[in-house]
């Protein structure tokens, strides 16, 4: 019995292990697409509304 | 890997709006008004007959397009950003602190905060100094592909150091780190700037001590919360 078990914690840890990446992996990417919306989008919107906010951040600006 | 995820936006949203709070004070109170006083320049100095000012004919182009109105709305607008702008920095951040595996902690947390302020605000700034409106830029695009590059070098020459033990790799990790500076930013035109020196050094400083404190809350927050999170949920 101690043989299964081990193995069987070992693939729960394997899956785990791959569950936090595939999940870091996607928050990396929301946070990449928000910050690319709020700071470098060259739509005149996005823009406006953050224009003080992208000077602020050192975002590079007009 | 739902868990996590939820885990991890959980986080992001709680310690990204308390960062973004931080910033939205600083900003309100320091980089807001000096940006307010630059834009009086500019306007005089595109008022002005026959002066053809590049960086406020470049700022007018945004001109037809719908703004928010000078006041409490603008105001609101940038908090917002500011929060939003929170949100996405502790995506980040967080995500690279689970993709180390470390069990957080505060103390970790803040040298995580620390070292997102060198990628994200102190490298950049070497080559592209904070900009008020008013004051000469090169083309957008080529400052934005430089900012971009020069944080990723940075964040890959920081995570050589502090995660590797071999000479070769922080050699190579110190010389990533200086390549954009050697190989240079995008230059500004030779022009004047409608903006007084003075005004852009103190905006420069308000900039950085601002994300310094918008950082330190950030890794902070992250790392006390991941930490909380994960004994919850552990037992």
């Amino acid at each position: 019995m101690q043989i299964p078990a081990t193995s069987a914690s070992i693939h729960q840890a394997a899956a785990s292990s791959t569950g936090r990446v595939l999940a870091s992996v996607l928050a990396l990417a929301f946070g990449t697409l928000l910050l690319w919306g709020v700071g470098f989008a060259h739509n005149d919107l996005l823009h406006n509304a953050a224009h003080d906010t992208r000077h602020s951040n050192g975002f590079p600006c007009h | 890997m739902m868990d996590h995820l939820r885990r991890l936006l959980a986080v992001a949203l709680f310690a990204g709006i308390l960062a973004g709070a931080v910033a939205s004070l600083g900003h309100q109170w320091n980089t807001v008004p000096t940006i307010l006083v630059a834009e009086t320049y500019e306007h005089q100095d595109s008022a002005a007959p026959g002066q053809a000012d590049h960086a406020a004919e470049a700022h007018e182009h945004g001109a037809e397009a719908w703004a928010p109105e000078d006041g409490l709305e603008r105001t609101l607008y940038t908090v917002l950003a500011d929060m939003l702008t929170g949100i996405a920095y502790a995506l980040l951040l967080g995500a690279a602190m689970s993709l180390r595996g470390a069990v957080a902690d505060w103390r970790q947390g803040l040298l995580w905060g620390l070292a997102g302020f060198a990628v994200f605000t102190l490298a950049p700034s070497i080559g592209l100094p904070p900009k008020l409106p008013g004051t000469p830029v090169a083309e957008l695009a080529d400052r934005q592909v430089w900012w971009v590059a020069t944080a990723l070098l940075t964040a890959g020459g920081l995570a050589l150091i502090a995660f590797t033990r071999r000479l070769p790799w922080a050699v190579l990790a110190v010389i990533v780190i200086a390549l954009p500076h050697l190989w240079g930013a995008p230059a500004a035109p030779a022009e004047a700037s409608a903006v007084p020196d003075a005004l852009t050094q103190r905006f420069i400083a308000g900039v950085t001590a601002v994300s310094l404190l918008f950082w330190a809350t950030l890794g902070l927050a992250t790392g006390w919360l991941q930490a909380r999170l994960s004994h919850a949920s552990h037992g």
